[in-house]
């Protein structure tokens, strides 16, 4: 174990599956000479060559298409999205090739892609740069989406996405990129996708969540605890697969679920999460299910409307008590 | 102000004339590059103090190719841009103070304090923003120039982008179709060398003068430090553009002081310390108006100082002004979603109060 930050986490986890695989490589808007727009290629371009570490043109949709062709023709790609805000140029080809190439080919052709970058809200950076663009990735079939919250979780995640065969959305937190925890340092640490991982441990409600947003349901669990409420916090880790087991558990030990995520509410995963667990755990509900999400509005720069924005541990806290009743 | 002379230097008549301005627009336009100059210096403090935040792109370097260009415009003119806009906003006639306020995130701010220093608007003046996606501007002139023509009007839209929107999909869509319907669009390329901390070259095997041919529009280079040169430039293409002759492509050269925003470095390993601090010496806009003025006598150091005292001054009030102006009312976090809220169907869900 090492302590180290999320971002020197994913750059382990690069540079030790290009060390292992010579398919791997890295392309995106400063990622090579510029040590990557928040430093996570840093020291890349020195070990591995410009041929492995490469800066792209301004082009989101051309690189990421050109990473799909590269990914069917056997290398794979890692590409950097400088944020998932600036993907929404190339989701055609994410979601028209990488996810039904697949499929449309009866499995002629694998897409072993990862597409990365920082998504959500970080700092006042206003409506076209703070957004949470999980869903439009997890709507679509043959697409994998993946959510670290935690440095060790960025480690093992990534390394599991590069080796996964289908295309993998890997969705990091700009607010995460600093926060430090330990971390195995064995190269073949692997968190498999599709597994969830119980944060907190408690038995009279479940907070489901994922990515950055754990780091709230955790604050707001702290804060329930001083009330007497003692929380399971669940860490979904990846949206798409689902570990619907993981839910399907805590629900049956808790019978109460307030869901929280960054994204906006209207069709949002979450929306499609609450859908599961009435239809499959119904009867262990003891209250509605409750979500706190980001308000449905395009996030406002003024730093006072964005805090009235964005979901916090207060609001998480006022959702537990009306689901408990209290 | 006495009339130099010595023969050497050029008469002021011939080097205006040269240019094809009068005394009068040059040194409005010196007025206005000390302004852009200034303000953004404020801007630069203001970020540093933690009234701005966010990303923040300054203009400091560029103010030539903003107020060159712009001044060349009618009111009923359109400019849309990307997220290095303050100076651009200013020439458009958008006021210093709504925009330093929209900077600190102010309910008196030129968006309200929602859209912050990537998103200008100033719609009273045909100023159509302040887009923070590199390109994603470049198709909303095209539909500018689209409106002029559906509507069979003679104003014409000046379409602002950095050098590396070129490499954007959007911006090849948009010449193409500009050319096929012959809209009134001039697509302005502010090439600064840079995006971000890539060099042109290094992202790009053909010069920034070809891009348009391949859609049929001819490019035209020109110096962006020199804002007589820039002005003249822009002053003839508007003519042509408004008399219908189609879209125009422009490479204006220019160089930023600045990292890219307000959180990037300066210089670094993309481009040298030496190198920035020559273009400063040497390439600096102001500087090359002035001497310019100063030898032909149009402007001396006093009224020089005069001048920025003046712009200084303007800077000054915006930030006062912004530090005055009341952070927006919580009530306002909904308003603006929808243009309208119908009566039939739930509009939002997050289970928010919207009182």
């Amino acid at each position: 174990m090492a302590v180290m930050t999320y971002r020197d986490a994913l750059n382990a986890a690069l540079r030790e599956e290009m060390v292992r695989d010579p398919d791997v490589f890295l392309m995106g808007e400063e990622v090579a000479e510029y040590d990557g727009a928040y430093k996570v290629s840093k020291g890349l371009l020195d070990e591995f060559g410009e041929q492995r570490v490469v800066d792209s043109p301004i082009s989101e949709l051309g690189f990421a298409g050109l990473g799909v062709g590269a990914a069917m023709a056997g290398l794979r790609p890692v590409i950097e999205f400088m944020t998932f805000n600036f993907a929404f140029l190339a989701l055609d080809q994410v979601i028209n090739n990488a996810a039904k190439l697949h499929y449309m080919s009866e499995g002629q052709f694998r897409v072993p892609i990862v597409f990365r970058g920082p998504t959500g809200a970080a700092l006042q950076l206003s409506a076209q740069h703070s957004q949470a663009c999980e869903t439009y990735y997890t709507h679509a079939p043959g697409c994998k989406v993946v959510t670290p919250g935690t440095p060790a979780d960025a480690k093992g995640l990534l390394k599991a996405s590069i080796r996964d065969d289908d295309p993998v959305a890997f969705m990091e937190g700009e607010l995460l990129y600093n926060l430090k925890g330990e971390v195995p340092d064995d190269d073949d640490f692997i968190i498999p996708l599709g597994v969830a991982d119980l944060k907190r441990e408690g038995s009279d409600i479940s907070i489901i969540t994922h990515g950055k947003m754990i780091h709230v349901a955790l604050q707001a669990a702290a804060k329930l605890e001083k009330d007497g409420i003692e929380a399971d916090v669940l860490d979904l880790r990846t949206i798409r697969p689902l570990d619907m087991d993981a839910i399907l558990t805590t629900v049956a030990k808790t019978n109460r679920v307030v869901y929280v995520e960054e994204g906006w509410p209207y069709a949002g995963t979450g929306a499609q999460i609450v859908s599961m667990i009435q239809e499959e755990a119904f009867d262990h509900l003891d209250a509605p299910i409750r979500r706190v999400m980001q308000a449905d509005i395009p996030m406002p720069y003024a730093k006072n409307l964005e805090n009235l924005a964005k979901p916090n541990a207060d609001r998480v806290v006022e959702a537990c008590n009306q689901v408990l009743y209290r | 102000m006495a009339e130099t002379k010595t023969k050497k230097r050029p008469t002021k008549k011939d080097i205006l004339k040269a240019y094809g301005v009068t005394p009068e627009v040059a040194l409005e336009l010196m007025r206005q590059m000390l302004l852009f100059r200034r303000f953004e210096e404020k801007a630069e403090e203001g970020y540093a103090i933690g009234k701005i935040g966010g990303f923040c792109h300054l203009h400091i370097g560029q103010e030539g190719a903003a107020a060159g260009s712009i001044a060349a415009l009618r009111v009923d003119d359109y400019v849309i841009s990307g997220y290095r806009s303050h100076t651009q906003a200013i020439a458009k006639g958008v006021e210093p103070n709504a925009i330093m306020a929209e900077l600190y995130g102010r309910a008196d701010g030129a968006s309200g304090g929602k859209g912050g220093s990537m998103h200008i608007f100033g719609a009273d003046v045909n100023f159509m923003g302040g887009h923070g996606i590199v390109g994603g501007q470049v198709p909303l002139a095209t539909g500018y120039g689209w409106k002029i023509k559906y509507r069979g009007e003679d104003s014409v839209v000046v379409c602002f982008m950095g050098d590396a929107a070129v490499n954007q999909g959007a911006f090849h869509e948009s010449l193409n179709m500009a050319a096929v319907w012959d809209l009134p669009v001039i697509y302005v390329v502010e090439h600064n060398e840079y995006g971000m901390g890539t060099a042109f070259n290094r992202v790009s095997t053909t010069d920034m003068e070809e891009k348009s041919g391949p859609h049929g529009i001819t490019g035209v280079s020109v110096d962006g430090q020199d804002v007589l040169a820039t002005y003249a430039l822009f002053t003839e293409l508007v003519a042509d553009v408004r008399s219908g002759s189609g879209p125009k492509f422009v490479n204006l050269e220019t160089y930023r002081f600045r990292g890219h925003s307000m959180s990037d470095p300066v210089s670094g390993t993309y481009r040298s310390t030496e190198e920035v601090e020559r273009y400063k010496k040497e390439e600096d806009p102001i500087r090359v108006l002035k001497e310019k003025l100063f030898s032909v006598g149009v402007l001396d150091q006093e009224k020089l100082q005069e001048m920025d005292a003046e712009a200084r001054k303007i800077a000054a009030d915006a930030a006062d002004f912004a530090e005055a102006s009341p952070l927006p009312d919580p009530k306002q976090l909904y308003a603006n979603v929808w243009a309208e809220v119908n009566p039939h169907g739930r509009l939002f869900f997050d289970g928010r109060s919207r009182d």
